[in-house]
């Protein structure tokens, strides 16, 4: 496997600022690793989603912060306090379960209420934030209302309201979105996102849709087999994803296999790939030494051109044939071959532009930048 | 910008029931459940239908002499019976409140934890459904014995909770297991410790399992014969004292209070069954 390469790791301040410091953490269940020497840090007031396939231990992660799971080594701080061994009960946390798992046996007053009564809140002072919360979650007027009278997008908004009035530290959310339809997921993207801009309280966000961690999170981290793949800003992880592993989970990816052979010095480097056409790459995200690589770049970053125009100066381009096109609306989906029989995606705007024949053999270029090294 | 439309899903028609070659359900389903209905029943409707035969003697017969409504007025009026109903009054009440709290953390540790033993105890509770009334009560006399305890009232409740603390870890733990876990986790999440989450949550949440429990064992206890002539010593219950009237002749008031037992038991579950309807 590469090595992981930590782009955006942050900076000392910011590990300061941190709500969340998990180091070295382990959790081994009967011998099975599920989480393996996981280091992360949750910047204070940030929108972060822990993003990875099933079963690639961030929702073990989220649970041993919460303080359901404890770990078999390592510590959990919340702030600067150590709480790995800590019961959920006396943690600073609150968490958004999946299933919402309200109190059927109460009404809406009785659940959100129920973590304010359990800190001796006087009950006026509780009414009042109920009411706050309520409003909050864009349920005004609900406290009487039974669990069993609300859709499921509205008991998300409880789960979320009992949650937050408690003002925890952190505000962890397992796949809250998963049981929604796409429509209403959507909306409760925007409505998630309004809401922890409006209160400030970092959230943790687990999810395995990239989708949905792209467009709320400040930060993110890519998880695959209990390790952090990748940890950056939706931006940065996108545009440069350090493993091959990111590369194809946080959207589509064409990777192209290659060598290295000179970086010494310039500003991009040149690598030959399998095939034997050249392309450059910036020098900088060539680790030195490094010869055998893959080139990656993503489909919409590609222009698919006729091979008789000219090649416009300073961008890479290889030749292919064209072996699938397809027809999506607002765009063209082809599929090309390339160097050494790779096939490559290539996302065409629909701007009415002829189309290439199936068996045409086309020019795909790039601007050196949008170009990635796994 | 235009609002998209999402197209209604069409509901797609349930299959007709009784369409097949066969139409079971038309004929043979209803027809079937009937007569095991009626199967179930009649020993029932003849109890209550008898309780209000005339009966000169004193004692019941089964040929109809006319309705009369004289054996409900004078329902107690056999010291000793009304006596023996009371007893079991008092051992059904007690052995199924008792192995309501002995059985309810019992069927919470079987449903929700792994622990050393897990297996045995699951084990131990079907065999104890399954072992044989004249075992358990010739094993339980000896134990009596053995230990000099002197059989009463007080042996009989220890013998029936024994036997009823089954039924109600199975009733209670398969209401456990039809809850989400999450439940019990939101309420650590919120900051009540185990106890405040188990009174707060699990306890109301369950409560209709442990009542239906409760119910089960009342039902297992009042009518229980073998065990209890084992165990009573000189203590009569209703079962021990009908079994002794049947050689002289059953007097009509052991069928009133026989119909009244089932009213009772009757109107017990379906409250329960209304009160868990309301709350979900």
């Amino acid at each position: 496997m590469l090595p992981a390469v930590r782009e955006g790791v942050p900076n000392e301040a910011e590990v300061a600022a941190a709500d969340v410091h998990l180091r070295n953490v382990v959790k081994t269940y009967g011998g099975v690793v599920a989480v393996d020497d996981l280091t992360l840090e949750i910047p204070r007031g940030e929108f972060f989603s822990l993003l990875g396939p099933s079963g690639c231990g961030k929702t073990t992660t989220l649970g041993m912060i919460g303080g359901f799971e404890t770990p078999t080594s390592g510590t959990i701080m919340l702030g600067d306090q150590d709480v790995s061994r800590v019961p959920p009960y006396k943690r600073d946390v609150n968490t958004v379960f999946q299933s919402y798992a309200l109190f059927p046996h109460l009404d809406i007053f009785g659940n959100i209420a129920f973590g304010l009564k359990r800190k001796g809140m006087p009950k006026e002072q509780i009414a009042s934030r109920v009411t706050e919360v309520l409003r909050l979650v864009d349920l005004p007027g609900y406290e009487k209302r039974k669990i069993s009278e609300l859709s499921g997008g509205q008991q998300q908004r409880i789960a979320l309201a009992r949650a937050l009035v408690n003002e925890p530290r952190v505000l962890l959310l397992d796949e809250p979105l998963g049981a929604l339809d796409l429509k209403l997921r959507k909306q409760m993207q925007a409505e998630l996102k309004r809401i922890q801009q409006d209160v400030g309280i970092t959230f943790l966000y687990v999810t395995h849709d990239q989708e949905e961690a792209m467009a709320m999170s400040d930060r993110l981290a890519v998880m695959n087999a209990g390790k952090i793949e990748q940890y950056g800003t939706p931006r940065d992880v996108y545009e440069r994803p350090a493993t091959r592993f990111v590369a194809s989970f946080l959207g589509a990816s064409n990777l192209i296999a290659g060598k290295v052979v000179s970086s010494g010095g310039a500003e991009f480097a040149e690598v030959v790939l399998a095939g034997g056409q050249t392309v450059r790459v910036p020098a900088e995200r060539v680790t030195p030494g490094q010869v055998e690589i893959s080139v990656g770049i993503r489909p919409e970053k590609l222009l698919l051109e006729p091979v008789s125009e000219p090649a416009a100066p300073g961008y890479n381009a290889i030749t292919g044939q064209v072996i699938l096109g397809t027809y999506l609306g607002v765009s063209h989906q082809y599929i090309v071959k390339g160097p050494a029989d790779t096939e490559l995606v290539v996302y065409v705007q629909n701007l009415g532009a002829t189309a290439p024949t199936l068996g045409e053999t086309v020019r795909l270029s790039w601007l050196p930048e949008h170009t990635f090294v796994v | 910008m235009s609002t998209v439309e999402l197209p209604t899903a069409t509901v797609p028609r349930e299959p007709k029931q009784g369409r097949g070659p066969l139409r079971l359900g038309r004929f043979v389903l209803p027809v079937y459940t009937w007569l095991v209905i009626l199967y179930t029943v009649i020993p029932i409707v003849l109890m209550i239908v008898y309780s209000f035969n005339q009966a000169p003697s004193g004692r019941m017969t089964f040929q109809w002499l006319g309705f009369t409504t004289q054996w409900y007025q004078h329902v107690f009026q056999i010291p000793d019976l009304t006596n023996a109903l009371v007893n079991s009054l008092i051992v059904a009440g007690s052995s199924s409140l008792i192995s309501a709290i002995i059985g309810t953390p019992l069927a919470i540790a079987l449903a929700r934890y792994r622990y050393l033993g897990r297996n045995v105890t699951e084990g131990v509770i079907f065999t104890n459904i399954a072992a044989p009334s004249v075992v358990v009560g010739a094993s339980l006399l000896s134990l009596f014995i053995t230990l000099n305890l002197n059989r009463g009232l007080v042996t009989i409740i220890i013998a029936h909770v024994s036997f009823c603390i089954a039924f109600v870890a199975i009733v209670v733990r398969a209401r456990i297991v039809g809850l989400d876990r999450s439940i019990e986790k939101a309420a650590y999440d919120l900051g009540a410790t185990p106890w405040v989450a188990f009174q707060k949550v699990l306890l109301p949440l369950i409560m209709p399992g442990i009542i239906a429990g409760m119910l089960l064992a009342f039902a297992m206890s009042i009518d229980d014969f073998i065990i209890t002539s084992f165990v009573a010593g000189q203590t009569l219950t209703f079962p021990l004292w009908v079994y002794g009237a049947v050689k002289v002749g059953i007097p009509p008031q052991v069928f009133v209070m026989g119909t009244l037992i089932f009213l009772i038991g009757v109107v017990l579950a379906l409250v329960n069954v209304f009160m868990q309807r309301r709350r979900a």
